[in-house]
């Protein structure tokens, strides 16, 4: 019953806290493709695309973003694969 | 004129100097077709993340570039034509970026053998995901549960207390 509910869902027991688009907004990082360190946030282990539903990335940015990633992947810059 | 930005990777076995006067010759080619070299960066023999044509590194070159298309077009062709040049990517931006590239920035934040030495090594890749700060945690703990129990506790823990 302390469990705080935010937001109008109301369904998830637990706090969880609205993330924000990391390229939005006034202090936003501009994407690049050159920044490799960057780019690695947003790929997954096995150097996949992550989706914007899980790094909160708007769906314009994501989109920016992916092809920042493909081209710093032309570039050998990122993996296509990572085993 | 429009602003480009040109990325070449040149073969691993030719010499620093070699790539320079490569560089010079482009330069060259450019400016005989009316364009102009705003800005050029060696970045250094790079790990590549995959082989390309057998080659393990390759000698990174950035230029930033104001000329006609033209003269993009015969610089193209020539970095085709080139053995020495094994990959190149050229970008329209809208403007120049000033000063030195994030790479630079970076090359020169950091101790660069330990930068190196990390891309070199693809399992040490695998593993720098992990220590990369709770930044770089956060959004995989949803990704892949499989993290160690330590893992997923953290962020947890930090987002109440940002709260």
């Amino acid at each position: 019953m302390s469990v705080q509910v935010v937001g109008g869902g109301g369904r998830r027991p637990f706090f969880r806290r609205r993330k924000s688009c990391p390229f939005s907004g006034p202090k936003a990082t501009r994407i690049d493709y050159k920044d490799t360190r960057l780019m690695q946030r947003f790929v997954s282990e096995r150097g996949k695309i992550v989706p914007s539903r899980i790094t909160a990335v708007s769906t314009k940015k994501q989109r920016e973003l992916a092809r920042a990633i493909k081209r710093a992947r032309f570039l050998a810059l990122l993996p296509y694969v990572l085993k | 004129m429009a602003f480009y930005e040109c990325v070449l990777i040149a073969r691993q076995d030719v010499s620093a100097t070699q790539v320079e006067t490569l560089v010079a010759d482009y330069t060259k080619i450019l400016e005989d077709n009316g364009g102009r070299v705003a800005g050029s960066e060696y970045w250094g023999l790079r790990t590549l993340a995959y082989r390309i044509k057998k080659n393990r590194k390759g000698h990174y070159v950035y230029l930033t570039l104001d000329a006609p298309a033209a003269a993009l077009h015969e610089l193209e062709r020539n970095m085709r034509l080139s053995d020495d040049v094994i990959r190149y990517l050229t970008v329209r931006v809208e403007e120049l970026e000033e000063g030195p590239s994030v790479v630079m920035q970076q090359r020169n934040s950091r101790d660069d053998r330990g930068g190196r030495g990390d891309r070199g090594d693809r399992r040490g890749g695998g593993g720098r995901y992990g220590g990369d700060g709770p930044r770089g945690r956060g959004p995989r703990d949803d990704n892949a549960p499989a993290t160690p129990a330590a893992a997923p506790a953290t962020p947890a823990a930090s987002e109440g207390a940002t709260k």
